[in-house]
């Protein structure tokens, strides 16, 4: 795959076609009918939350957040590979993966509504919390990986991260580190095409971001990032050559983030509409299911039944997320260092003491 | 005179001072077609084009150390970091580039380069983007380091940065922006090392910089209720700072509170505190009090990032602790 796919051929690897038809059966991956309808049902569900939550901060009820729509195939199609030993190490678009993990929707709302138990993920393992600084998670990835590998320990670590990452010289350290030391990393590029406001072109000269492995020594590809199959079955390859010992890859799945880049952005001012309905006729999801439809293992009224179940659940919990209790004033002295040093203990007592006066006033 | 926002003031003085010399650039995220993340370079990419209003890439490493060799090269960059809290990741071409190469090639190469963004805690933004790096830059020979509290002194500060031959650390405030004062239409610059009293009063000198000076103003409005005088004066300048200003104030009132939103460790305030105690020893009536943020990363919950912050209540307590009230 990795040689049919050379990124200098500029070829992007796709399975599915927007229609919904396999239009390449050698690459098809090894996947069970069964995990295929569970992958869907977790796009579905990761669109859902991420749309409810939309409207929720929309409502006033949550703060600002990076939403997902239009990259359930880019994250879940990669992410859908792990198993309980690997590592996800994310940056902030990717809660299909996060799901896949074990992490819970409350553990999302809690981490972008402003609460501090939001990075704890009580249900998952091996799972960094969400990582905004553009790229600083691309090295780490690199040396949980060498850890791994120097400790003889199962796993694979993948990690993520956007087109406008790649700029960072996180970006160049990660890959060369986890390639001079055959480190077992699948390094996953969200491309899709725009930091911010700013597009692909300007962001870089090459022809694709895939081709960058060649400069590490890795094999790079760029698959459709819209095509759940090609994204799995690009990720499937990734982790047998590390297994075989072969060290990391690069996955570029080319995408495009139909929502906004945060709920503060509008992408109006920087894209036009035709663009946003090119986009919108080769959805991830869409696509999936006209596959699932026509090989009649899923139906519209599955769907509808689906999508419905999933937001009544999806309210539910949200309903229940907003009475979690308030963090508390201990808590933001309490995980600064394995135990407390006495000058800060000493400061807590003196805001105790600050906070009794306060109460006295008034 | 009009009242205009801070994000305005800052606006014109880049548009004015690009207009007034082609050497004058501005680059980094977001600023040009974007026109900013806060909108602060809003107009100026349609007035001066691509030439002149560059987005760059996201590797702020690289535009900062573009930047410091455009200086190099006899151009005057101002570069816009998104906000302080990535400059982190630039931070050794602050620190070994920009603020050593004029002492370095011996005088011949000067960097005349702004480096400007947000800084400090604004809301909702958590422990990675909330972070009130002055004392940082303040500790670096070489540097210069100013902020600002009002459009007017944004303004006048922003232009004198951008003349000045050196690398500047130009810190502004997001929740900032927004606010408004009278700004003159006429042409007009602040020198560097100039502090200034924002409230005259006789009992106890409130010594504080940036945004925390309209909470510190606001103490002292609270005090006055009380029939406590405060003075308040904004340093504007950290580095070069303006001594003088701050014994004059403390010589008149005896007493002393610092207010600094960062952390209290080695501080911009902490410093002032020790200068203070130190060459007003015999004029002081009480010790000096410093309210900085609580020495801990920023919550992200919004109750608990105020609670640690510096607040009105905390100010008036500590006023009233060097008043013995
Ligand atoms: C070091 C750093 N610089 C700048 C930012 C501000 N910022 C947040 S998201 C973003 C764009 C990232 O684009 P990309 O990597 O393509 O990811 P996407 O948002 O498209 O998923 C920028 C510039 C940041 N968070 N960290
Ligand atoms: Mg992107």
């Amino acid at each position: 795959m990795f040689t049919k796919y050379h990124p200098t051929k500029g070829e992007m690897l796709q399975i599915l076609s927007p229609e919904g038809k396999i239009i390449n059966t050698k690459f098809q991956p090894e996947i069970s009918t069964e995990k295929v309808l569970q992958a869907y049902k977790l796009m579905v569900y990761t669109r859902t939350v991420d749309l409810k939550t939309v409207s929720y901060q929309r409502q006033g009820r949550m703060y600002t957040y990076a939403p997902n729509f239009g990259q359930e195939a880019s994250m879940i199609g990669t992410g859908f590979h792990m198993n309980q030993e690997d590592w996800l190490v994310p940056s902030y678009r990717e809660m299909g993966a996060f799901f896949h993990r074990g992490v819970t929707p409350t553990d999302i709302w809690l981490y972008w509504g402003g609460h501090e138990d939001g990075a704890k993920f009580p249900k998952a393992t091996n799972t960094l919390p969400i990582s905004v600084p553009i790229a600083s998670q691309i090295i780490h990835a690199a040396g949980i990986g060498y850890g791994l590998k120097l400790q003889k320990q199962k796993g694979i670590v993948y990690t993520y991260f956007g087109d406008g990452g790649t700029s960072e010289g996180d970006f160049h350290a990660g890959l060369n580190f986890a390639s001079v030391w055959k480190a077992p990393v699948i390094f996953i590029c969200q491309n899709n095409q725009y930091a911010i406001s700013l597009r692909q072109e300007k962001q870089m000269a090459s022809s694709n971001i895939a081709i960058k492995s060649l400069a590490y020594g890795m094999p790079g590809i760029q698959v459709d990032g819209n095509d759940f199959f090609a994204c799995y079955s690009a990720t499937q390859k990734a982790a047998q050559h590390i297994e075989e010992g072969k060290g990391p890859v690069l996955i570029e799945a080319l995408t495009y983030r139909r929502g906004a880049h945060t709920t503060a952005d509008d992408p109006s001012r920087y894209r036009s509409k035709e663009e946003e309905k090119i986009w919108e006729e080769k959805d991830p999801i869409l696509r999936l299911k006209r596959y699932l439809v026509a090989q009649k293992l899923w139906s519209e009224e599955d769907d509808t039944k689906l999508t419905q179940q999933y937001e009544e659940e999806v309210e539910a919990e949200f309903l229940e997320y907003e009475k979690y209790p308030p963090y508390e004033l201990n808590d933001v002295f309490q995980y600064l260092y394995n135990t407390m040093p006495d000058d800060l203990v000493k400061q807590k007592q003196e805001y105790e003491k600050y906070l009794a006066w306060k109460e006295s006033r008034s | 005179m009009p009242e205009i926002t801070v994000r305005e003031a800052l606006r014109q003085a880049m548009d004015e001072e690009m207009a007034r010399d082609d050497r004058v650039f501005l680059m980094g995220e977001e600023v040009a077609e974007y026109n900013g993340a806060y909108k602060v370079s809003q107009g100026l990419w349609e007035k001066y084009g691509d030439r002149r209003v560059i987005d760059t890439p996201i590797t702020e490493y690289g535009f900062t150390g573009v930047g410091v060799g455009a200086a190099m090269a006899g151009l005057r960059p101002i570069i816009e970091w998104m906000t302080y809290n990535f400059s982190a990741m630039a931070y050794d071409q602050v620190l070994n580039n920009a603020a050593k190469t004029l002492h370095m090639s011996g005088g011949q190469i000067n960097v005349p380069i702004v480096f400007r963004g947000p800084n400090g805690p604004a809301e909702f933004l958590s422990s990675q983007h909330s972070q009130a790096l002055q004392s940082i830059y303040a500790h670096i020979p070489g540097l210069k380091v100013v902020s600002f509290s009002t459009a007017y002194d944004g303004k006048g500060l922003l232009k004198t940065a951008i003349r000045d031959d050196n690398p500047v650390m130009f810190l502004e405030c997001e929740l900032m922006y927004g606010w408004k004062d009278e700004v003159p239409e006429e042409e007009y610059l602040i020198p560097f090392g100039k502090a200034d009293i924002k409230r005259a009063g006789k009992d106890v000198t409130l010594i504080s910089y940036s945004k925390p000076v309209r909470m510190v103003l606001q103490a002292a409005e609270k005090l006055a209720e009380e029939g406590i005088d405060a003075e308040v004066l904004d340093l504007r300048s950290i580095r070069p700072l303006d001594e003088e200003s701050i014994y004059k104030s403390v010589r008149k009132t005896n007493r002393c509170v610092v207010i600094d939103e960062s952390w209290p460790f080695a501080s911009v305030g902490s410093h002032v505190a020790w200068l203070v105690s130190t060459n007003c020893f015999d004029d002081l009536d009480a010790q000096v009090e410093f309210i900085s943020s609580e020495d801990v990363p920023m919550p992200y919950n919004h109750t608990l990032e105020l609670a640690v912050q510096p607040s009105v209540e905390k100010i008036v307590k500590a006023a009233k602790k060097v008043l013995y009230v």
